[in-house]
């Protein structure tokens, strides 16, 4: 039996700033990763990452992340995607506090 | 300390005016993020996890005043208000724009620092001993030839694609405080029996994945001789290192692998080889060199009011008994000025605190300031009578943390906070047993302990080599927290002993608590250090005391 699907958002670094970014079901980046796209089947997802690609001029290293449905948009599912989205834990320095 | 020349000024010049063209190319789209990553590597600058990272390359640790204000200017203009010290004697920024880099590459050139093969299969920045030309116990100052090394490796044709990146330490003492055992190249100055003064080569050392202590090459190398050995071990090695196994591609395991009497071999071959091509240029340019690191005059000069304030001032006396070092010339100290205040980031310090270190170096200290690989500020020449001055200045700054060598003062790596690579976060743990020690008030009791953490397998917190070594890992996707014991990175380096399965985050502080009780416990007396208990007492009874529940069900 092939391993069910997990829902996964398309992440990546901003070209200019670095700040991590998603991206939304409108085709934007946000900072926010309650406001991006999730994703609920591989054939999407991998449609997904591949918009993300042809875009070099404004995103580093698009790749899927795990992710989870919540009442408030998708939630990290490992830790390190909780770091990405919330910022270093030693300062709140973290760039979504910035453009909340 | 030395002053670049026109080619020096010139040449890192250029290579700004290169970056800031490939920069404005990646950005037009000219450049895919494929071919510009080499390049952005090869001048320092890294993606990380919420940012691009620049990581400026202070080279063998030494930094005069303008330097250290220039940082604190970048640290202002281009980041959030403040720097990361790193075990390499470098520092990095963590939140610089792409756009700005070029800029601050600029600023870096106008006082003659650079971020070029901080990164790279390359020859990285040579670090030193950060007590180097003022150790009471240095045969000489490692910096000229670390300055040597540093001309002769920057941007060195043969070596700019090497298997993997390529280490160099330089120590003048036989007290070794630059780990040179766990470097690709570790260089000892050493005397031979006729008087004469030289190198001890050691090679094949390292952390990371794969362990190993450093081995003797050659037990006494004329110092003419080094950058012709030198170049000899890495070109054997640019031969004969594995290009088909990232994890096997440094040259601990080609001396490994190969055994040392075969590298040995190779290597002294290709050295009479190459000797006859250096026709004495690089003595010549060494004497030039040399000649930039005569030390500051250092008058015998009375203790002034030193004592009174060591004899009344308890707050100072605990700091000059766990920060100050003994100078080699009488009258005189060197300072660490501890950037692990309880609870703070190691290695961190504000644009501030940065001008604060300056002006003190400024006023007191003969223009001269260090990186230690400990992730501290040294100030490597002042006056003991200036001592009581300089603390309140510090004090003043948050700079005056009486903990060098004690169990706050660890070694922490960014860890997951920041870095790409990291498996797990090391700077809350850091910041979490500092706190915890303090607050129990035991800090000194307990007395020099290095805990170094790292937050992934490569061990940038040389947690190998901590007397207590942590090392964040994902287990399943929870981050888990491995312990050594008895690792020490002088002289007589050991990789410290696993204890068994890792903690979990929340439960390492608790563990580490639980390791030092049993130290406090069990030691002969206050002056049996953390590690000699260790190493008469043996792993059991740390492991009875991290594991309980096991020993029950032994016993």
């Amino acid at each position: 039996m092939p391993k069910p699907f997990s829902p996964k958002v398309v992440t990546a670094n901003a070209l200019l700033e670095g700040d991590v970014v998603y991206l939304t079901a409108g085709d934007e980046w946000t900072r926010h990763l309650h406001e991006a796209e999730l994703l609920q089947d591989e054939a999407q997802a991998s449609q997904r990452l591949l918009d993300a690609e042809m875009r070099p001029l404004e995103v580093v290293g698009p790749y899927l992340a795990d992710a989870r449905a919540s009442d408030a948009g998708p939630r990290p599912v490992h830790f390190r995607e909780e770091f990405r989205a919330a910022g270093p834990s030693n300062y709140n320095h973290g760039k979504q506090e910035e453009h909340a | 300390m030395y002053k670049y020349n026109d080619f020096d000024e010139a040449f890192v010049r250029e290579r700004v005016a290169q970056f800031r063209a490939q920069v404005q190319r990646r950005i037009d789209g000219a450049l895919t993020e494929d071919e510009f990553k080499p390049l952005r590597l090869m001048n320092g600058l890294y993606l990380q996890l919420h940012a691009y990272m620049l990581r400026v390359a202070v080279p063998y640790g030494t930094l005069n005043p303008g330097q250290m204000r220039q940082l604190a200017m970048l640290a202002e203009r281009f980041d959030r208000g403040y720097g990361h010290f790193t075990t390499r004697q470098n520092i990095q920024y963590n939140w610089p724009k792409l756009q700005d880099v070029p800029d601050m590459l600029d600023a870096l050139a106008d006082v003659e620092m650079h971020a070029i093969q901080t990164s790279g299969n390359t020859i990285r920045n040579v670090t030193s001993d950060h007590f180097a030309g003022a150790a009471a116990d240095e045969i000489e100052d490692p910096r000229p030839y670390a300055e040597l090394l540093r001309q002769w490796s920057t941007d060195h044709p043969e070596f700019q694609f090497l298997p993997r990146k390529f280490k160099i330490a330089v120590t003048g003492a036989p007290n070794d405080r630059a780990v040179v055992r766990a470097h690709d190249i570790g260089l000892q100055i050493v005397k031979n029996d006729s008087g004469e003064t030289g190198f001890k080569v050691i090679i094949g050392g390292g952390l990371g994945r794969t362990p190993m202590v450093g081995k003797v090459i050659r037990d006494f190398l004329p110092k003419a001789d080094l950058l012709p050995y030198v170049e000899a071990i890495v070109s054997v090695y640019n031969l004969l290192g594995r290009r088909d196994n990232k994890y096997k591609a440094r040259i601990k395991i080609t001396v490994h692998e190969n055994g040392l009497d075969k590298i040995t071999r190779l290597v002294e071959a290709r050295f009479v080889e190459l000797r006859p091509h250096f026709q004495g240029a690089d003595v010549a340019l060494l004497e030039r060199i040399a000649a930039q690191f005569a030390p500051p005059p250092l008058p015998e000069v009375g203790l002034g009011a030193f004592e009174q304030a060591f004899d009344s001032d308890p707050v100072f006396r605990a700091w000059v008994d766990s920060n100050v070092a003994e100078h080699r010339v009488p009258g005189h100290a060197i300072v660490t000025i501890s950037l692990k205040a309880h609870g703070q980031t190691p290695g961190d310090a504000t644009a501030e605190q940065m001008r604060v270190m300056a002006d003190l170096a400024e006023a007191f200290g003969h223009h001269e300031l260090r990186i230690s690989h400990e992730q501290n500020v040294i100030l490597p020449h002042v006056a003991r009578a200036d001592l009581y001055a300089i603390h309140a200045r510090l004090r003043a700054a948050g700079l005056a943390t009486a903990n060098a060598g004690l169990i706050s003062d660890i070694i922490a790596c960014p860890g997951m906070d920041y870095c790409a690579l990291a498996t797990a976060r090391s700077i809350p743990v850091a910041q979490q047993i500092a706190t915890r020690f303090d607050a129990l008030k035991l800090e000194h009791d307990i007395g020099p302990l290095k805990i170094k953490i790292s937050g992934c397998i490569n061990a940038c917190g040389h947690h190998h080599v901590g007397h207590i070594g942590i090392l964040g890992l994902d287990r399943a996707g929870v981050e888990n927290y491995q312990i050594t014991l008895g690792g020490t990175g002088t002289e007589d380096m050991v990789v410290g002993d696993r204890t068994g399965p890792g903690f979990a985050y929340d439960q390492i502080v608790p563990a580490i608590e639980r390791i030092i009780a049993t130290y406090l416990d069990q030691r002969e007396a206050p002056e049996e250090t953390f590690l000699d208990a260790y190493r008469r007492l043996g792993m059991a009874p740390f492991k009875a005391a991290l594991y309980p529940v096991e020993k029950a069900h032994a016993a």
